[in-house]
């Protein structure tokens, strides 16, 4: 078994509105380990995201411990949506966060651009980001996360903004990005399918306070692509599984 | 970018294109001569009374007989240099106080109310209080430029600056910015456009400004000009001044769109 890369024990999170206190995780327990890739799942609004914002230390906890096992972790978000700054170029977004962090050298630049390269966006790195499609936005978000080298990255629901079609692209396309570069993920989706076809394990969770009811591993072998393993028998015994957690 | 028809159909479009836009321009330039001419010819047959109306060409008799004696350039100095300052300082102030609001939140909110009133406030009513905290003099008329311009200024630049949404603000959390680089990175771009909107509110604003400053207290300036010509009944220098404040203020306002087209592009 890989080693522990971040431990969750007993966190719980609580808003404070002016209507009251809303609780919105409740003694809840995760481990990820390294290379692994975590799928998330639960109903919609049921502290997923806070789950991410949590780990990335967004937001302190109201009780528990998130422990990063391996010093110097670096972690990489991508949101729901691209967030692009229209007034950069795409070359500038996808260096904005090696600027931000005083990383931005010769080699880093070097690499960020031949990730731009690698997914067939060079030609388009001096366009501003609304001559851009969704997908190709979303693609361009990723680099720039990926440019900051994240040993851990945390996808908050990144294809869900996308068509259809270019969700199951992308999606197999980020998976063979996050494999190739041996990150370990954590992806936070409501989109059983598409957990299923990502994740080596999903953690189901329940509706607010969200803690985690069950801890289904996934058999597919880690390199068989999304789109791969949605044609496979099994996929809808996965599919079957997950569901019935959710409604129970 | 090159035209290059791709059909008749096409070609037939770009020329009506342009036909429209030489008929619009032409048109403009129509309106100006025969208001011009309407007003010079209705002076010589007595239309009107040329000593109340005054008539283009005592307009440009008066614009010359004041620029042969040198008065003219003293007094379209004296006001350009107040309303230059007046917007200048305006607006960088203004920016400068949108910042601070931004920066600090609860600031924002305790100053609200008071922003509010300012803005409503015409700014010119404060004149006469200027005049005995100032000093009769060009400081009082610099400074009322200031006024007007400034209020306007802050609450246009703070506006665009909350089109930095919460949002991207939280990405650039995620990549591990501080205050100061969300700032540079996204709020400041994003206030760029009402920034400049901010400037051609101001440039105007300025004008108001200054000129009613002028007919408070001056020994100099277009709107003394005005003032005096008014009080003395030379309607011909009346309407000099504000012939000639027309075209600078059409200038002024041009240079603002000209450095918006820089900026944008």
């Amino acid at each position: 078994m890989q080693s522990e890369l971040l431990t969750l024990s007993d966190v719980s999170l609580a808003y404070q509105t002016v209507e009251g206190e809303t609780v919105a995780i409740q003694d809840l327990n995760l481990t990820v380990r390294e290379g692994e890739f975590l799928a998330i799942v639960g109903p919609s609004g049921c502290g997923k995201t806070s789950v991410l914002s949590l780990i990335m230390g967004l937001i302190p906890q109201s009780g528990g411990t998130v422990r990063v096992q391996k010093p110097g972790l670096r972690m990489g978000y991508m949101l729901q949506r691209d967030h692009l700054l229209d007034h950069r170029t795409v070359e500038k977004n996808v260096l904005l966060g090696l600027e931000v962090q005083h990383r931005l050298t010769e080699q880093s630049r070097k690499n960020a651009l031949q990730l731009l390269d690698t997914y067939g966006l060079s030609e388009f790195k001096t366009y501003k980001p609304n001559q851009l499609s969704g997908g190709m936005r979303q693609k361009v978000a990723l680099i720039r996360t990926l440019a900051l080298e994240p040993d851990l990255l945390l996808l908050d629901e990144p294809f869900s903004a996308l068509d259809y079609q270019t969700r199951l692209n992308l999606s197999d396309e980020v998976y063979r990005i996050i494999r190739r570069e041996h990150k370990s993920a954590i992806l936070v989706t409501h989109d059983i399918s598409e957990a299923v076809s990502m994740a080596d394990r999903v953690a189901v969770f329940t509706a607010r306070p969200a803690t985690c009811k069950a801890d289904i591993p996934i058999g597919f072998p880690a390199a068989m692509p999304p789109l791969e393993r949605r044609r496979q028998a099994t996929f809808h015994d996965y599919f079957d599984r997950i569901w019935e957690e959710l409604q129970a | 970018m090159k035209q290059h028809p791709v059909s008749d159909a096409h070609a037939r479009y770009l020329r009506s294109l342009r036909r429209d836009a030489h008929c619009i321009r032409l048109s403009q330039i129509g309106i100006l001569l025969a208001v011009l001419l309407i007003w010079e010819v209705g002076a010589d047959l007595n239309w009107f009374d040329p000593f109340i109306l005054s008539s283009p060409s005592r307009v440009f008799a008066t614009v010359a007989r004041l620029s042969a004696d040198g008065s003219l350039w003293l007094h379209i100095g004296t006001t350009l240099l107040e309303t230059v300052l007046g917007f200048l300082l305006g607006t960088v102030l203004g920016a400068l106080f949108a910042v601070l609001l931004w920066w600090l939140p609860k600031l924002n909110r305790i100053l609200d109310p008071y922003l509010v009133v300012l803005n409503a406030l015409p700014k010119i009513a404060l004149g006469p209080v200027l005049i005995v905290w100032i000093g009769a003099g060009m400081a009082s008329i610099v400074v009322m430029g200031i006024l007007v311009s400034l209020v306007v200024t802050t609450v246009t630049v703070l506006n665009g600056f909350s089109a930095a949404t919460d949002e991207k603000q939280l990405l650039m959390r995620t990549l591990g910015a501080t205050k100061l680089q969300i700032f540079t990175k996204v709020v400041l771009p994003a206030g760029v456009p009402d920034l400049i909107s901010a400037l051609k509110i101001s440039v105007g604003m300025s004008w108001v400004g200054v000129i009613v400053g002028e007919y408070l207290v001056s020994k100099a300036g277009l709107g003394y000009l005005i003032v005096y010509g008014g009080q003395v009944f030379k309607l011909d220098l009346v309407m000099a001044s504000v012939a000639i404040l027309c075209v600078l203020a059409a200038l002024m306002y041009y240079a603002v769109a000209f450095l918006e087209k820089k900026v944008r592009t």
